[in-house]
């Protein structure tokens, strides 16, 4: 019944082609794009902003990246970490280096290098496939580990290797407070995440599907391999090395290598599989689960045990958040293997026959 | 809506109503949060100085009331020795309280470099007893940070006073080769700079090998010391990897007697797991040893035997529970002479920081307060925010640490330089305006 298209007719490719070709998925969307920029700055404590938002937003953004290289073009990486670290060093390098840069002119082009990286190390995925890739983009991570802690001109010869972004600024305007961090890092998100979008429904997109869903017979209709997967190593990367950037200036503020270690990408890859592997939706939920279940746990065991009187010390909340958390992450990939994205759609078809079953 | 509906809903609204109680008696109350690790690889050293910390805490506002007859409210946050988590504590507990967290100690020097750059902006300061930035003992720069009682510049400058004196002298250090088995991150890098510098100065070859994190496989690292054979081995590891370390130099028999952890490898969770091979192992000490002192009576009277400390018996009195204890006294006794100043009421971040630059422990008052023979005096200024740079080193005898080594003084010829030089540079890089510490009060 919410979800009667009846009546929305499509006179033109162009309105069958959109994002949200019912109304009513543009409606939302809208909405929360509204919320998002114009309710949310007016509503949320500083709390919410450095612990809840803003990390959620940058992950968000890293899994996008990595939903197009896994999701979309069947790449298995689980150097995403890595590439999260070159585009926060890049960038922090470009800021020492040529200090007249603007930060954010900065986090982009460490996006633009993070990609650089990403195609060099998305070559071996021309010749090996699954597990075998998975362990070649492991050495990614681990080079990128070794980089960050043994090169010491990628950390400007700070005597702990622990380096600080410089202060954000635009046009003379002083960003650092949480509402312009958080408005920074959503205008990030939203704009890549849309060009992401685009480019997965475009003719690029179409050819890492076609990749990942058989790729003797996407070469054999005329595919090319290489620049298809590279392209998808490419724009991943950027993507990824963009959050990271980010996480590095807007987040930290100051960071060590083990910032991007290899628990953030696999952290990565949970929010992607759990989110739903070739969703950019997915990808935004998955970000939100993996961030925000820890912190809600966290929180709402001590009241919950108060009720019962029952005083929970810090370590058996700890110990009971990763249970809870292990347990909901099995639970929901039992329930829905293709992740809550799935789930979405699922709904979304129930509610299209509501009221009435058939 | 089932039972367990209306259940939940109820729990709810309970949990509501015990917030709110507790919010309308917190009017008047001192605020002090707890950044600790109860989990995870680190937790064998951060359960002690946790239970320590919160344990003097307790005592405070049993025998006394709290500071001054403001009660002191005291929460904890889980970090996991995680950095992201640690800012997430850290933003939870920064507002609460009437007057907001009267200071950080985080005890992890990832999360001290990560909140530095918060601190400033939410005006909150960083107590940072023993770790840390050792730049930030610079006053000027580093306004918000308290690396009390020692930096790991200093640290490691007495580490080779200590050797010098074993050999007899400076000059014995010539062409001498010493190596530091380091933690792989911030933390275990921070006294590279100075050991290099000291290297120049003295001679000695120094030979830097990182173990990376957590520390617990170091296979190749010994095959390393075997090959290499330096004279000396300073440890700087956290967590498992000290008792690995010292395992595997008994098993490669490299002399137990010629490795000197720092201070925070010095604990007994980093030797009771090596056995007997842990014997002869020295460490330094960040002043104060294990055992009982005056204070421990107190804390025995009011928490441990009235069941309110989460610490077990054993527990009670070691190493790293005793620098609990005394993180806790530093921040309280700061907050007192913030309160001599600005009355006796619940302070902000901001009057706390003035409390600590100005804290002024002669040894009268350290006494007085049962941490005689814990610590020497202590007294902070604009430009020094380490306030001493004494350190002493004990040894392990297999049942318990004993002290062996008369006071040292870090050489300011040697940190001092350094100092300026790193802070001036992160000064510049984050375009931070030095104070005139000659102006100060």
């Amino acid at each position: 019944m919410l979800y009667r298209e009846a009546g929305q007719f499509k006179a033109s490719y162009r309105a069958d082609q959109a994002i949200f070709p019912i109304a009513q998925d543009r409606f939302v969307a809208m909405a929360l794009l509204v919320i998002a920029f114009l309710v949310v700055p007016f509503v949320a404590t500083e709390y919410t902003y450095r612990a809840v938002l803003i990390p959620t937003v940058i992950l968000s953004l890293a899994a996008i990246g990595l939903n197009v290289l896994m999701g979309y073009c069947g790449q298995v990486s689980l150097g995403s970490g890595a590439f999260m670290g070159v585009g926060a060093y890049a960038a922090y390098n470009l800021a020492v280096r040529l200090p007249f840069l603007n930060p954010f002119v900065c986090v982009l082009l460490g996006g633009f290098v993070a990609a650089a990286i990403g195609i060099v190390f998305g070559i071996p995925s021309l010749r090996i496939k699954g597990f075998y890739l998975a362990c070649a983009t492991l050495a990614a991570q681990f080079f990128g580990d070794w980089a960050f802690l043994r090169i010491k001109w990628i950390t400007n010869d700070t005597p702990s290797g622990s380096v600080n972004a410089p202060p954000l600024q635009l046009f003379g305007l002083d960003l650092s407070s949480p509402t312009a961090n958080y408005l920074v890092s959503l205008v990030f998100a939203v704009v890549l995440g849309l060009g992401a979008k685009n480019i997965v429904r475009g003719h690029i997109g179409r050819q890492w599907m076609a990749i990942r869903d058989m790729d003797i017979a996407a070469e054999i209709i005329g595919v090319l391999p290489m620049y298809a997967k590279l392209s998808a190593f490419a724009v991943s990367s950027f993507l990824i090395g963009v959050a990271g950037a980010l996480w590095a200036f807007v987040y930290l503020g100051s960071w060590e290598p083990a910032a991007f270690d290899i628990d953030r990408s696999f952290e990565l890859m949970f929010m992607v599989i759990i989110g739903g592997l070739g969703s950019i939706l997915g990808s935004a939920l998955g970000a939100i689960f993996i961030v925000l279940m820890p912190i809600f746990l966290n929180q709402a065991l001590p009241p919950l045990g108060d009720v019962v009187g029952w005083k929970i010390s810090t370590a058996t909340v700890s110990h009971f958040e990763s249970m809870i958390f292990g347990a909901l992450i099995v639970f929901f990939l039992v329930v829905e293997p293709h992740g809550l994205a799935r789930l979405w759609l699922t709904g979304k078809e129930k509610l299209r026959l509501w009221p009435f079953p058939h | 809506m089932g039972i367990r509906k209306s259940r939940l809903l109820g729990a709810a609204l309970l949990s509501a109503g015990v917030l709110a109680a507790t919010a309308a008696e917190a009017q008047s109350e001192q605020f002090i949060p707890g950044l600790v690790y109860r989990t995870g690889a680190y937790a064998p050293n951060g359960i002690p100085f946790a239970d320590g910390a919160a344990d003097y805490i307790s005592m405070l506002n049993a025998r006394d009331g709290g500071i001054n007859g403001v009660k002191i409210l005291f929460e904890e946050c889980e970090t996991g020795y995680a950095t992201d988590r640690g800012v997430e504590c850290y933003e939870r507990l920064k507002g609460k309280g009437p007057t907001g967290a009267a200071y950080f100690s985080p005890l992890s020097t990832g999360i001290t470099f990560a909140l530095t750059e918060k601190a400033p902006g939410d005006k909150v300061p960083l107590i940072t007893m023993g770790y840390g930035r050792a730049d930030s003992r610079d006053g000027a720069v580093f306004a918000w940070n308290f690396p009390l009682l020692g930096t790991y510049w200093t640290a490691a400058n007495v580490a080779i006073q200590y050797i010098a004196k074993e050999w007899g002298g400076f000059d014995k250090l010539k062409g001498k080769k010493i190596a530091l088995l380091y933690h792989d991150s911030p933390y275990g890098k921070e006294p590279i700079a100075a050991l290099e510098a000291m290297s120049k100065k003295y001679g000695y070859e120094f030979l830097p090998i990182p173990v990376p994190a957590p520390g617990s496989e170091q296979k190749s690292q010994w095959l390393q010391i075997r090959q290499q054979r330096p004279d000396y081995v300073l440890l700087w590891g956290w967590g498992v990897m000290n008792s690995a370390a010292v395992s595997e130099a008994g098993n490669v028999n490299y002399p137990r007697e010629h490795m000197l952890g720092g201070w925070c490898s010095g604990a007994e969770s980093d030797v009771l797991p090596a056995g007997d091979k842990a014997k002869v192992y020295k460490a330094l000490m960040l002043q104060h040893p294990a055992g009982k002192f005056a204070v421990h009576k107190d804390i025995d009277k009011f928490v441990v035997s009235q069941g309110k400390s989460l610490a077990k018996p054993e527990e009670v009195g070691q190493v790293l529970y005793n620098r609990g204890l005394i993180n806790s006294m530093l921040g309280t006794e700061s907050i007192r002479t913030a309160m001599a100043k600005f009355g006796n009421k619940p302070m902000t971040g901001e009057q706390v920081r003035w409390g600590i630059e100005h804290l002024d422990l002669s040894a009268d008052r350290i006494k007085q307060l049962g941490f005689e023979g814990m610590i020497g005096p202590i007294k902070l200024s604009c430009a020094d925010h380490e306030g001493t740079r004494l350190s002493r080193v004990h040894q392990w005898d297999g049942k318990e640490w004993k002290v062996i080594s008369d006071w040292f003084t870090g050489d300011d010829s040697i940190i001092e330089p350094l100092v300026k030089s790193t802070a001036e540079a992160y000064a510049k890089e984050k375009k931070i305006t030095e104070r005139d510490c000659s102006k100060e009060s």
